[in-house]
């Protein structure tokens, strides 16, 4: 049940079981305004006692506008439309007329059946929502259907539904959803409603365009940073320049005399600039003359924790993943080894808009609208800094732009400093706390800095027969609400793609270091797969070319039979390329294959060599297999993204700590990304698949940076071995 | 201090802080937020506005140097070429969070007033400003050669 229903739910809100695993009953809110629509008609207020709400993810209104209520977060991976799309397949519903908005903040309701907490993450909204959704909109088709028998007295059997019509064919009767809306609402809910065969799918397996792009297109879609309230003060927070550093003493005094600056508060986190507006908080803040105590701050640089981390892999950690005998298969006579050091800066998430949220306090009630990832964990964090109930806050999650993984922290770090603000000027008040690019970049969060150290055995045959791998790597995990994930020692976010590489190698070590370090780190697209892809990947290069085994032929040998989906998107995605075809001169190809999120996904990329002496990557072929692919157009997008994303950070893009501990990068003029000029042509082949879906916003990523390192190697003869490829290119240019 | 200048056709008059830049006097102080801000140091291209006509980062432009001036958000684009830009953009569906797409779209407005039929080469340079960071590159440039052809460019 939830825990937030307003005096003011009907009848008609408080609603009825769908079965196992569905939500039992909920509120659904009239607070947010569509987020987004195939027309521009407003969606009808849930209070609206003529809005028939079948369950928790549906709303079908008079003029016959499907809303469903969407129960992860949208910052352009595409769960808006993909959602409506299984809620509108089972429905019969006509894609025009259906309407998406972000769900509010119930557990009991919207949780993330993978995680047991409301949350987007770890490409998990298509998986965990494929039947949940089909089923919420499966029941609203029955019950529309027993509506139209009733008022049209006829047996049920002989109603069709298709496109938004509901049809008795004898009698010639039809009707749309709205009209049949009140009739409906008195059905009793099937308890398990009968899904379609897949061969019945209409709209399952087809591109469309996503529900929120007209409104990305004309400056009308909302985002957290574009709500403004009359008495709103906006708040900048100047931060300690050292990770763990607090504030010591404050000296507001050039701050305060400052037009529109309001007043100053120190927090735990910084000190909090309150303004009429969002450039006299920034100025005030810059007026701040702050000392910091950095007793507890990490004060080491990144070359002295590359160092450390270097020393570590030079014996083996925590086993992961132990299968024959590694170390004996390496020291024995008649083999060839290599040993090679992979390293991994840190890096930020930077999406194009920062951090930011909207806190309201009224009485005993506060609102929270904001990007939010965990907004089970927001509204817990929210309630415990204002010292009140998680059922007396509601947080309104927001489209937001982009995250990367940047707004999922598991102790809600940024929630709880908007509620440390909020909190501090006491009483009911409205604030909107907003990072700069600045305090993003230099918020931590990181990808954890990595180093990996792989050791390989040939023998003679040229077969490999050995492969030890250690990794020193901070542990995302550890210290967090998620901890208890971690099994003897192993935070799997450190492992992941690495342990549990496919490759049949009879001798096979992974182990880890959990590195300690005052840095805070965060799951970055892809999470573990960003190093692990390319360690393994490249490394595996490495091997192939010591002993001159192709590339594709050689990882065809060693999956063998025992995995036919990595098998087909490497053979499928060689197809493509014409891999042994003719290259253009000056140019060369390399291929990675890596699998997560339970999506298959290998990438081959051509490279030259640019007349500064950075890669230029002209092109890459990939090809996924993603389960049952629900918007192609949609996975190709996030192939693309996932491509370039990686792509900018492996070639450009790290953030450093300099001596003392400070990070060097603050913007976009230090902290380089990709842009337009430098984005490769993409051509993706998606599987036909009858599986189970599975993730497309991560999996594009880890393969890239190995593909293109592969290449580079092949075309120049260097190896990378510290990301990102700037590094090398400046030192071996 | 107080400004006068055209936004998006219509006379404005603000009493701002004349270093106040033109981004947040136009999403804080006139609540036209379609305009985004993404680094304040004109690296992004997020805030892009045209101004008298041209391109231009309204993070690092001080309210007061657009006194008399014309300056047009996406709230108020009009026309041919912003028609067949936004069309386009919608046709091969090239937003993902679509934070920068206002300024994206800007930029290829003035684009394609400038240079009707741009190349790949012309649309690096036009378009190289812009960041976006879900890289829905190779559709932006799609969106702005088709916008060419619909309008015969």
């Amino acid at each position: 049940m939830t825990t937030n229903a307003p005096p003011q739910a009907s009848r008609r809100h408080l609603l009825k079981g769908l079965g196992a695993g569905l939500m039992i009953a909920t509120w659904l809110p009239g607070l947010a305004r569509p987020q987004s629509g195939a027309a521009a008609a407003p969606a009808q207020p849930s209070s609206d006692p003529t809005v028939f709400a079948p369950n928790a993810f549906i709303r079908i209104a008079p003029d016959d506008t499907v809303t469903v209520l969407i129960k992860h977060i949208e910052f352009g991976q595409g769960p808006f439309t993909g959602l409506a799309t299984l809620v509108a397949e089972e429905l019969d519903a006509d894609w025009s007329q259906m309407r998406a908005e972000h769900a509010p903040s119930d557990v009991a309701a919207y949780a993330n059946l993978l995680f047991g907490v409301q949350g987007t993450g770890g490409s998990t909204a298509m998986a965990n929502s494929y039947i949940q959704m089909r089923k919420a909109g499966a029941a609203a088709r029955a019950m529309l259907v027993e509506a139209a028998a009733e008022a049209w007295d006829v047996p049920v059997e002989e109603i069709t539904v298709q496109a938004g019509q509901v049809r008795h064919a004898p009698s010639g009767k039809t009707s749309g959803f709205g009209a049949l809306a009140d009739r409906a609402a008195q059905q009793t809910a099937p308890e398990e409603p009968v899904l379609k065969d897949p061969s019945q799918f209409v709209l399952i397996g087809t591109d469309r365009p996503k529900l929120d792009t007209v409104a990305k297109t004309d400056g009308s879609a909302q985002f957290t940073l574009d709500l403004i309230r009359d008495d709103m003060l906006t708040v900048a927070v100047r931060h300690p320049p050292r990770f763990g550093g607090k504030p010591a003493s404050v000296d507001a005094t050039a701050t305060l005399a400052i037009p529109g600056v309001v007043t100053v508060h120190t927090l735990s986190s910084g000190v909090a600039v309150y303004a009429e507006n969002t450039y006299a908080a920034f100025t005030g803040r810059d007026a701040l003359s702050v000392t910091w105590d950095d007793s507890a701050a990490e004060t080491r640089s990144s070359e002295e924790l590359f160092a450390a981390y270097n020393q570590a892999v030079a014996r083996p950690g925590l086993p992961a993943t132990v299968r024959g005998d590694a170390e004996g298969t390496l020291a024995a006579d008649g083999v060839r080894t290599l040993e090679t050091v992979y390293e991994f800066p840190y890096l930020a998430h930077a999406p194009m808009e920062p951090l930011d949220a909207v806190l309201a306090r009224r009485g005993d009630r506060v609102d929270a609208w904001l990007g939010s990832q965990l907004p089970t964990v927001d509204q817990n964090v929210i309630a415990g800094n204002l010292g009140l109930d998680p059922a007396q806050v509601l947080v309104h999650t927001m489209l937001a732009g982009g995250s990367f993984g940047r707004r999922a922290q598991p102790d809600s770090g940024f929630a709880a400093e908007a509620a440390g603000a909020l909190r501090a000027l006491g009483g009911d008040a409205t604030i909107k706390l907003v990072w700069s690019r600045e305090d993003d970049l230099r918020g931590g969060r990181y990808r954890p800095l990595t180093v990996h150290r792989l050791r390989g055995a040939i023998d003679a045959s040229g077969t490999i027969t050995a492969w030890d791998q250690t990794i020193a790597t901070q542990s995302i995990l550890a210290g967090s609400p998620f901890d208890m994930m971690i099994q003897d020692g192993i935070d799997s976010t450190s492992v992941e793609g690495a342990r549990d590489l496919p490759y049949a190698i009879p001798n096979f070590r992974v182990t880890v270091h959990n590195m300690q370090a005052g840095v805070p780190v965060l799951w970055w697209r892809s999470v573990g797969h960003t190093h692990t892809a390319h360690a393994t990947e490249a490394f595996l290069d490495e091997l192939f070319a010591l002993v001159g085994t192709d590339p594709v032929a050689g990882r065809r040998a060693l999956l063998g039979d025992a995995h036919p989906r990595h098998r087909a998107v490497l053979e499928r995605v060689a197809e493509i390329a014409d891999w042994g075809g003719p290259v253009p001169n000056g140019r060369a190809r390399g291929i990675a294959l890596h699998k997560s999120f339970n999506s298959y996904v290998a990438e081959i990329a051509e490279v030259s060599e640019g007349p500064d002496g950075e890669p230029k990557v002209h092109k890459v072929w990939c090809a996924i297999d993603c389960g049952v692919p629900v918007n192609p157009n949609i996975i190709r997008a996030q192939i693309e993204g996932g491509v370039g994303y990686g792509l900018g950070h492996a070639l450009y893009a790290e953030l450093t700590l300099e001596d003392g501990g400070t990070v060097a990068q603050g913007n976009f003029d230090t902290y380089r990304s990709l842009r337009i000029t430098e984005m490769p042509a993409i051509e993706v082949a998606i599987v036909d698949s009858r599986e189970a879906p599975t993730g497309v916003g991560e999996p594009g990523t880890p393969p890239i940076v190995p593909a293109v390192a592969n290449a580079w190697r092949t075309l120049t003869g260097r190896s990378v071995r510290r990301l990102p490829f700037l590094n090398n290119v400046a030192r071996n240019a | 201090m107080r400004i006068a200048f055209t936004l998006n056709g219509q006379p404005t008059t603000l009493d701002a802080d004349p270093d106040m830049p033109l981004l947040w006097a136009l999403r804080d102080l006139l609540r036209l937020t379609g305009t985004k801000y993404g680094c304040g140091i004109a690296q992004c291209g997020a805030c892009t506005v045209h101004l008298d006509g041209f391109a231009a980062r309204s993070c690092s432009l001080p309210v007061s140097a657009v006194e008399g001036s014309e300056v047009i958000t996406i709230e108020g684009l009009s026309g041919t070429i912003a028609e067949a830009v936004q069309t386009a953009w919608r046709e091969i569906d090239v937003p993902q969070c679509g934070y920068c797409q206002s300024g994206q779209i800007m930029s290829a407005v003035a684009l394609l007033h400038d240079t009707p039929k741009p190349t790949d080469e012309d649309i690096d340079f036009g378009m190289h400003g812009n960041i976006c960071r879900c890289a829905t590159y190779v559709r932006i440039r799609q969106a702005i050669h088709n916008a060419a052809a619909k309008l015969g460019g």
